[in-house]
């Protein structure tokens, strides 16, 4: 569980975290999105107890970061997969850690299974490693203490495809046993893939959070029919908006039932009825932090 | 590196823990861990072989020339300038490791009580100094023993324990010097000429001033220190005159290198 109440945080006039609220609950994969520059891993170095906040406050598992005893036990952090000695191997930054935290270090050899690292890799000093390696090192780290919280920024850079694949296995595993977990990225498509619950960040704000589907679903219908004029008059006549598309077919600003029921008045056949899936979290995304974007202008020219 | 489904244990066992029965991190398994750091890398190894070796060379050399005749205090006067110059980088390694390689990140979220890891680090990089204090020390003996075993040298055992206190304290405040400056300035080169070029600059410069060279001794730590390497005894006024240019040149780096720390944003840029 992860509590974060009116967050903020400021560096001189700049606002990189304004005024950010949500809460992780246990048993999700909660994704927080956002592009670069939008306060992401200030937000995340603030729950950790590593960047004062200027005002707000967060809480891991009901008490702040730096409250915890051996934080190391209860909460996984990877927030730079970059952040490790380029000097020391894989299995030492593995070993420095479960000596500081107290978990057995017959753990390790389990930890570097569970991420995919060989004893050989593991051996390699992490100078050498690729992104990719740093990642599953920086999750094994994470891992180690077997907390009950991950907190992973941008966790599934430089990962492949089979790789984000096999992370979306692990932290649903992670979750369904009970665990929170939130992860940031500024990558949609890996959002997708991973997190059930989304928050999604713009300029240091929080301009949409919840289910993954039910932001989703916001998103209206895809409908073609033998009649998309007629079906079009229709639908604006029941309030809904109704966008021709140039391909052929309808974009509509309504659940498919309502659109199914409107062509049913109308005695217009369908051809093809579907949840606006094709929209995604992109141009969620895009439309999100544009709103946000205008916002900020119009506060500007007023200004 | 394969990607195989995880099948297993991927932490979050729950049901049970709330977490009540984990205990925070000793100061002594911080201690060790801090220890282990400075010795678990190339560069940190490599700085303590190095200071090994170039001990060792100057042993060398003094058993080849003059006949090898030597006391066992002139060969540990001649095993602590090395140890001098280069220990204290050890400390600053220690401290600025952290931010060169971003592992602060790590360090604090593991431990978010900062400056009990800063006082972990200078006790730790106290342990290896003192180890190499014995080691160099050991290695002193030895190079007597071989020049009045072969060279015909008059043996002379003329280190007291005093002075050997004395060259542990020394280590101390070298080591804590070190670590001090590296947490001020996080950067290892920044550090590293800091605290070779500041005393140094300072004592030239103190020089030239008429009427300096009475309060030199109180704030200049290598005047004040300088019994200390040298076999040197202490009285009163001496004592005095270290505790003061300690002040100066450990003490204030030190507190102001863990209050920085303990005050600044650990970020990974």
């Amino acid at each position: 569980m992860i509590t974060v109440e009116h967050l903020t945080k400021r560096y001189g006039p700049a606002v990189a975290v304004d005024d950010v609220s949500f809460t992780v609950e246990p048993g999700h994969v909660t994704g927080f999105l956002g592009p670069n520059g939008a306060g992401k891993s200030t937000t995340m170095r603030m729950i950790c107890g590593l960047t004062p906040a200027t005002s707000g406050s967060a809480r891991v598992l009901g008490k702040p970061f730096t409250a915890l005893a051996n934080p190391g036990r209860r909460v996984g952090v990877l927030l730079d997969a970059g952040a490790q000695h380029s000097g020391r191997t894989g299995r030492e930054v593995l070993t420095l850690a479960a000596l500081m935290t107290g978990v057995d270090r017959r753990r390790i050899d389990t930890t570097l299974d569970l991420v995919g690292l060989t004893d050989r890799e593991a051996a390699r000093r992490v100078g050498q490693y690729s992104l990719g390696m740093r990642q599953r090192l920086g999750l094994a780290s994470a891992l180690l203490g077997d907390p009950e919280v991950l907190i992973l920024d941008e966790p599934a850079n430089g990962l492949d495809p089979a790789g984000i694949r096999w992370m979306r296995d692990l932290l649903d595993d992670f979750a369904s046993r009970g665990g929170t977990v939130l992860l940031s990225s500024h990558l949609l498509r890996e959002m997708e893939a991973v997190a059930d619950r989304i928050v999604v960040i713009g300029r240091g704000r929080v301009v949409a959070e919840g289910h993954k589907d039910d932001l989703l679903r916001q998103a209206g219908a895809f409908v073609r029919s033998t009649d998309d004029a007629a079906l079009a008059l229709a639908l604006r006549q029941g309030g809904a908006g109704v966008e021709e598309l140039a391909t052929g077919g309808l974009s509509v600003e309504a659940e498919p039932i309502d659109v199914g029921r409107a062509a049913a008045a109308a005695g217009v056949v369908l051809a093809e009825l579907r949840a606006a899936d094709s929209r995604g979290l992109e141009d969620l995304f895009l439309e999100l932090t544009a709103d946000d974007a205008r916002e900020q202008t119009r506060m500007e020219v007023s200004a | 590196m394969t990607t195989a489904t995880p099948t297993r244990a991927a932490g979050a066992s729950r049901t049970n823990r709330p977490g009540a029965d984990l205990r925070p991190v000793s100061f002594a398994t911080l201690t060790l861990v801090e220890w282990r750091k400075q010795l678990d890398t190339r560069a940190g190894r490599w700085m303590l072989a190095v200071i090994a070796i170039i001990t060792a060379a100057v042993l060398a050399v003094m058993m080849a020339v003059n006949g090898g005749n030597h006391s066992f205090s002139a060969f540990v006067v001649g095993t602590t300038t090395p140890m001098a110059m280069l220990l204290p980088i050890v400390g600053v390694l220690a401290a600025t490791s952290e931010w060169s390689q971003r592992t602060a990140l790590v360090t604090f979220t593991l431990e978010p009580r900062r400056t009990r890891v800063g006082l972990a680090k200078v006790v730790g990089a106290i342990g290896s100094g003192l180890a190499l204090l014995v080691l160099t020390v050991g290695l002193a003996a030895l190079a007597h023993l071989l020049v009045v075993a072969f060279r015909d040298a008059d043996p002379a055992w003329d280190v007291s324990l005093r002075a050997v206190l004395y060259l542990a304290l020394s280590v101390v405040l070298f080591m804590a010097q070190g670590v001090g400056f590296g947490l001020l300035l996080r950067s290892t080169p920044a550090a590293i000429v800091t605290l070779l070029l500041a005393p140094t600059l300072f004592g030239l410069v103190g020089g030239l001033v008429p009427g300096m060279a009475d309060v030199l001794p109180w704030i200049d730590l290598g005047t004040a220190g300088e019994p200390l390497l040298f076999g040197g005894a202490l009285d009163g006024q001496g004592w005095a005159q270290l505790a003061a240019a300690t002040l100066i040149w450990v003490v204030a780096p030190l507190a102001g290198g863990l209050w920085r720390t303990a005050r600044s944003e650990i970020s990974s840029s």
